[in-house]
């Protein structure tokens, strides 16, 4: 207990002289401490953008809805063994309606609703105005179900206008601004290959995320109006959505029994279809995220190495300038572990302050890409900031330790002769 | 006409009784490795310090007596020989087992008073009672009784280059006398002051001998010396006389 109180007392007792020093060198810890800075910074600016890559995919897959499954006649991903698919009957439109029934008559299913969906790249006019490569698609009014979306204007389609394929359409935010700049889209006319479709919604704006996906540069109209202006085979699939995300598994294999009771399948027969998930195309953004890491770990690396050198050295300097002071301490009492201590907890509180500047700097340039650059993806968290916390504490002790065990050795005779 | 001087003060001293062995030295030499050379700096000294003594060690550069003290204040640990301090064998202590003997029964008094100069009187003095592991309350109350007893009262929170010689040399002994130690020990302590300013510090030290402290002063002037009740002098590592100052 009175170890632990002393241990205490010498704590506070090496802050004190610590930041006493610091302050008295102002300039010379600023300057020190700018390798940590730049470490730290490095390593904060990482991690807002790892975890922007994550945040922003998630929104992604939000708005596209997490919990939706994908009936398609291709797998995601390269596949080497093309002719077992290709020879796949198409997904048909009306695959989602029996299966629709399908789930209807299951008690207790795992699936909620199938829409079919069908899409090309398409350029849209409207009056002189064009927009090209839009990806323009047909699906059914069920679609409200399954996407997470929000409009600025109008609605999605009825289930009156989508099954008469009437020519309407919602369009996504850029088109609209492309088209009808400074204006109201709705009730405006667009065309997509000669074929007028009324405006009766724009969805708000989602930003971009790395040009992954975004509803902002899209056109939704009702599959029966989509299927009279273009081919739709080979194009269609569907869009299931389930009950309950965490069981998605279970929901995929309820999918798959029910699309080959869809399709006819007979038993022993391969399926002759595919259901993809979107979890698949998170594992396409790991290398992204696997670069950035590397990048900024070699960065943090460098500049931390560099830094914690430069610590080292101010150390020593330190330890020289007050080898007298060192003695006259020892001479009081003072044990190695006290002025181990003292340098260490000096060296860290520079480490400290470096990581604190960094950390304002990092939060500054997150803030600033933030308002600057909304394309880059972002995210700043609180974990960040313990991170760079031990980050600086660790570099702290590792630079901090030669010089202060060093110090700690001193003979205090000679240390007391030190001029 | 010039007024007859001032009686000196060692005149109408007291000489307290001995107490208890302090300090008891056996046989002690040392031995320093100057690249080729060896230098023998303590030969084998003997020396006996009991409690309530004034003791003065004197002694030409060279002849040992800046060893002797490290010696004496386990700074330095003898080549052979036995040094025990309060009965306690510290020939052989480990430097941490050094320090804590230090810290609470040594109080160091240097010649250029080695005091923090970033800290105020207060905390000079209280730096010792830190490594002693006592509470801030209770060190700051000891401190600054302390610092009031050697007449500082009105200066605790001024920093050493807010003070004078004199007075820097008192936050010193402050600091040495805090933890209640068993000797007091000085290194030339007026070395660095002014002939007027070195008395005064010296009438601290006779103050505090009244008073029951034990001091052992290192000097090489014989008008410091004679404030003390007994004085050695070294000569080439050796102790060449040991007598009572008294005229």
């Amino acid at each position: 207990m009175k170890t632990l109180a002393r241990f205490f007392y010498e704590l506070t007792e090496s802050v004190r002289i610590a930041w006493a020093q610091i302050r008295a060198n102002k300039m010379r810890s600023v300057l020190t401490a700018l390798g940590v800075i730049i470490g730290i910074v490095a390593v904060t600016l990482m991690g807002t953008a790892i975890r922007g890559i994550d945040a922003g995919f998630e929104n992604s897959l939000a708005m596209l809805g997490d919990d939706v499954l994908y009936v398609q006649k291709w797998p995601w991903g390269p596949v080497e063994d093309w002719w077992n698919y290709v020879n796949r009957p198409p997904i048909q439109p009306s695959d989602a309606e029996r299966l629709n029934r399908i789930i209807e008559d299951t008690p207790n299913s795992l699936l909620q609703v199938a829409v079919p969906v069908a899409g090309r790249g398409n350029s849209v006019k409207a009056g002189d105005a064009q927009v090209d490569g839009i990806y323009v698609f047909g699906t059914t009014a069920d679609y409200v179900r399954i996407s997470g979306v929000d409009y600025s204007e109008g609605r999605l389609f009825n289930e009156l206008e989508s099954n008469g394929g009437r020519s309407v359409c919602v369009l996504g935010y850029d088109v609209a601004e492309a088209l009808f700049p400074g204006r109201s889209a709705l009730g405006g006319t667009v065309t997509v290959s000669g074929h007028p479709l009324t405006v009766i919604g724009v969805i708000a704006k989602q930003g971009e995320f790395l040009g992954l996906f975004s509803f902002d540069n899209q056109l939704i109209m009702p599959l029966n109006a989509f299927r009279k202006m273009f081919s739709i085979r080979g194009r269609t699939d569907l869009r299931v959505k389930v009950m309950d995300k965490t069981r998605l598994l279970q929901a995929k294999d309820e999918l798959v029994g029910a699309m080959r009771r869809v399709r006819g399948q007979l038993p022993g027969e391969r399926d002759n279809f595919t259901i993809n998930e979107q979890q698949a195309f998170k594992a396409q953004l790991d290398p992204v995220k696997r670069g950035i890491a590397l990048a900024g770990l070699f960065i943090t690396g460098l500049s931390l190495f560099v830094g914690a050198i430069g610590i080292m050295n101010i150390t020593f300097v330190s330890v020289k300038e007050r080898t007298k002071e060192i003695g006259t301490r020892k001479a009081l009492g003072a044990r190695r572990r006290t002025i181990l201590l003292q340098f260490l907890v000096e060296a860290v509180s520079i480490c400290l302050i470096g990581g604190a500047v960094g950390m304002g700097v990092a939060y500054a340039v997150f803030l600033g890409i933030r308002f600057q650059m909304p394309v880059i993806p972002v995210e700043f968290s609180p974990d960040l900031v313990v991170i760079s916390m031990v980050v600086s504490v660790v570099t702290g002790v590792i630079s901090g330790f030669a010089p202060a065990w060093g110090a700690s050795r001193l003979d205090p005779v000679v240390a007391l002769r030190y001029e | 006409m010039i007024p007859p001087p001032p009686p000196p003060t060692h005149l109408k001293r007291t000489v307290r009784p001995r107490g208890a062995l302090v300090i008891d030295i056996e046989g002690v030499t040392k031995l320093y490795h100057m690249g080729e050379e060896t230098v023998h700096a303590l030969r084998g000294v003997a020396l006996q310090v009991h409690r309530n003594e004034y003791l003065a060690i004197m002694g030409p550069s060279g002849s040992g007596k800046s060893t002797l003290m490290n010696m004496l204040g386990c700074l330095d640990t003898p080549t052979s020989g036995h040094y025990q301090f309060n009965g306690k064998d510290v020939s052989n202590m480990s430097d941490d087992e050094l320090a804590s003997i230090r810290n609470r029964e040594i109080g160091f008094v240097f010649q250029t008073f080695n005091l923090l100069p970033r800290s105020t009187a207060l905390h000079n003095v209280e730096l010792p009672l830190i490594y002693a592991g006592m509470s801030p309350a209770e060190r700051r109350a000891r401190a600054r009784e302390t610092l009031e007893n050697v007449g500082l009262g009105d200066r605790m929170l001024h920093k050493p280059n807010e003070l004078s010689g004199g007075q820097r040399q008192r936050v010193a002994v402050a600091r040495a006398l805090v933890n209640r130690p068993s000797i007091i020990l000085a290194d030339e302590p007026t070395g660095n002051l002014d002939s007027k300013t070195g008395e005064e510090i010296m009438q601290l030290f006779d103050q505090l001998y009244e008073q029951g402290n034990t001091i052992i002063v290192v000097t090489h002037e014989e008008d410091i010396a004679r404030h003390a009740r007994r004085a050695i002098r070294l000569h080439d590592g050796l102790i060449e006389s040991d007598r009572s100052t008294d005229v």
